[in-house]
């Protein structure tokens, strides 16, 4: 099993969520985060004075998949989250050694 | 005022006698209209009683502002201290009633008018003996009306020192102000003191210089005794935003600020006169005006326009239109409001580049503008009242009127600086004025106020 973490812009969250529904996927865990990657933030004005944002927000998404799936679903984020433009973020995999679930106690590719 | 003519008194009378339940009047309505001798008994009674009500009516909607003095100042303020700031507000307009009903009312409106009396009153404390009305009014109308003048021009102070004043410091500072400094500048002018007695009396019809020039000129005295926020310039000097926790907060004040001048502006006629329509239209072309003109030169200056700044240069028009708002055109009011607009960013910027650090813009919303709105009656001023008001100089009038707006901005602008740096510089030495370091950084609720403005269950911004 893997694990899928993947930051992507906020507003395409819908997007996203709809094509991994579309590709099967069952679950996924989105939190709303703060960080910076290689354009390090960007500036903003205020009543006529500017001041850095140095954190921009994000969305982070988690989806434990089968191994069989991992890169196909990687591959439907990285089609429905990008913009082509600075900031699309990023996915990354994880290797993942056990899963249970709590109701029912199922381990594995059951528990997905 | 103007004198309440018989005519438009006739029409109104005969439209709502069947709604009035005065015997005198229930007669008159069920057989021939009312005689005349009928008439002069009735009208001037009516008078009074919409004198009265009118005023009074003002008086809720300028109450009405402090609800927009405190959207405006959390909103552009951060989370952390949004408690702080509103507690602000409220307590400062709480002990402006108090103290303006103890002491402040009658320092700006007892006793004579001669000697020492041009420059401070003392008569009719608590609103008792001796105490002063104007025209119609009771002594309470009056005093109310201007009980929630003497709130506001102290709540200007506030935003200015948001974000880093000790409580117990800011309640010594709404103390004096609201008893003695601004009470003392009242009677100069509206208490029929030395600026109302120049041969060219000074202009300030509801207080451009009176409440907002003072709230400024002191709202510059505390953001100089206090110190910029820290984080408010960066390491290398320049100065360094920081945006506030709601803009829909703060427009949402503007629009209640704009709401209330109405009140304020229209309610300083102290009658029910149809001036009053005049007045409200002058207030509103120069409240859009100067909106409009805060977005051009934001949207000039960075290619975005600025929605807080935008909502500066509405109430900027307002505050440059509050002295002339009986006394210039309409065309007056569009160019005193445009103007309004142009000089509160360039202000901002400038008071931003000498490190007075003013988290909402009151001093170049409320100072800077209302000394611009105060002069620029004597430009723009198209009436012409023997001991009150004469044309200005761009209607022919000449520039009398325009020296006796200057010598009033000056003198009050000097008056108020002094009495508040010495004030502040007192406070500083004993209460203490600056919260510290800790305490900045992590938020004035908790530690001035026991608890976070939105709630414990919410982390800290």
């Amino acid at each position: 099993m893997k694990l899928i973490t993947a930051i992507i812009k906020p507003f395409k969250l819908d997007e996203v969520k709809d094509a991994l529904k579309a590709a099967n996927v069952t679950g996924i865990t989105v939190t709303e985060v703060r960080g910076f990657g290689r354009q390090g933030g960007h500036v903003e004005t205020y009543r006529g004075a500017e001041y850095k944002v140095d954190f921009i927000p994000k969305v982070r998404l988690e989806l434990v998949v089968d191994d069989a799936v991992a890169d196909q679903v990687v591959e439907v984020i990285v089609k429905s989250a990008g913009t082509g433009k600075i900031g699309d973020g990023k996915v990354w995999i994880t290797e993942v050694s056990r899963v249970v679930r709590i109701r029912t106690g199922e381990e594995g590719r059951d528990a997905i | 005022m103007k004198p309440f003519t018989i005519k438009s008194g006739v029409t109104a009378l005969s439209g709502t006698l069947g709604a009035l339940a005065m015997p005198g009047l229930v007669r008159a309505a069920e057989d021939a209209p009312p005689s005349l001798e009928e008439l002069q008994t009735l009208v001037p009674g009516l008078q009074v009683t919409l004198d009265n009500v009118f005023v009074l009516v003002a008086t809720v909607l300028v109450v009405f502002m402090h609800a927009g003095f405190v959207l405006v100042e959390a909103g552009l303020t951060r989370a952390k201290n949004a408690g702080n700031i509103v507690m602000k507000n409220l307590i400062n307009f709480s002990i402006g009633a108090v103290v303006f009903f103890a002491v402040g009312f009658a320092i700006a409106f007892g006793g004579g008018f001669d000697g020492l009396g041009a420059y401070i009153g003392g008569g009719g404390w608590f609103i008792g003996d001796g105490a002063f009305a104007y025209g119609n009014l009771t002594p309470f109308t009056f005093f109310i009306f201007q009980a929630a003048f003497a709130a506001t021009a102290a709540t200007i102070v506030s935003g200015a020192m948001a974000e880093r004043t000790k409580f117990g410091g800011y309640v010594a500072y709404a103390l004096i102000m609201t008893a003695v400094i601004y009470p003392i500048v009242v009677r100069w002018q509206w208490g029929g003191g030395w600026l109302y007695q120049l041969s060219t009396p000074f202009h300030d019809f509801a207080g451009s210089t009176i409440v907002h020039l003072t709230g400024g000129v002191a709202a510059f005295a505390a953001a100089k005794a206090l110190g910029p926020r820290i984080g408010r310039y960066g390491t290398d000097g320049k100065p360094r935003a920081i945006p506030g926790h709601s803009i829909p907060f703060a427009i949402v004040g503007c629009f209640i600020l704009l709401v209330g001048w109405f009140g304020f502006n229209a309610g300083s006629q102290l009658g029910a006169d149809p001036v009053i329509g005049r007045i409200a239209t002058t207030t509103l072309i120069a409240a859009g005006a100067g909106a409009v003109m805060a977005a051009l030169v934001t949207r000039l200056q960075s290619g975005k326009t600025d929605v807080a700044m935008t909502g500066n240069g509405l109430l900027a028009g307002l505050v440059g239109i509050t002295a002339g708002c009986y006394a210039v055109s309409t065309i007056g009011a569009l160019i005193i409001g445009l103007v309004s607009g142009l000089i509160v960013v360039f202000a901002v910027s400038f008071f931003d580049k000498i490190r007075v650090d003013d988290p909402v813009g009151a001093i170049s919303v409320h100072g800077v503008c209302g000394a611009f709105g105060t002069i620029a009656v004597g430009l723009f001023s198209n009436e012409e009242s023997e001991g009150f008001i004469a044309k200005g100089l761009f209607y022919g009038g000449g520039t009398d009127q325009l020296v006796s707006q200057i010598i009033g901005v000056v003198s009050v602008a000097a008056f108020v600086f002094v009495a508040s740096t010495i004030m502040f510089a007192v406070i500083k030495a004993t209460i203490g004025l600056r919260v510290s370091e800790q305490e900045e950084r992590e938020g004035l609720d908790v530690h001035e106020h026991g608890s976070p403005g939105y709630g414990s269950d919410r982390a800290m911004a």
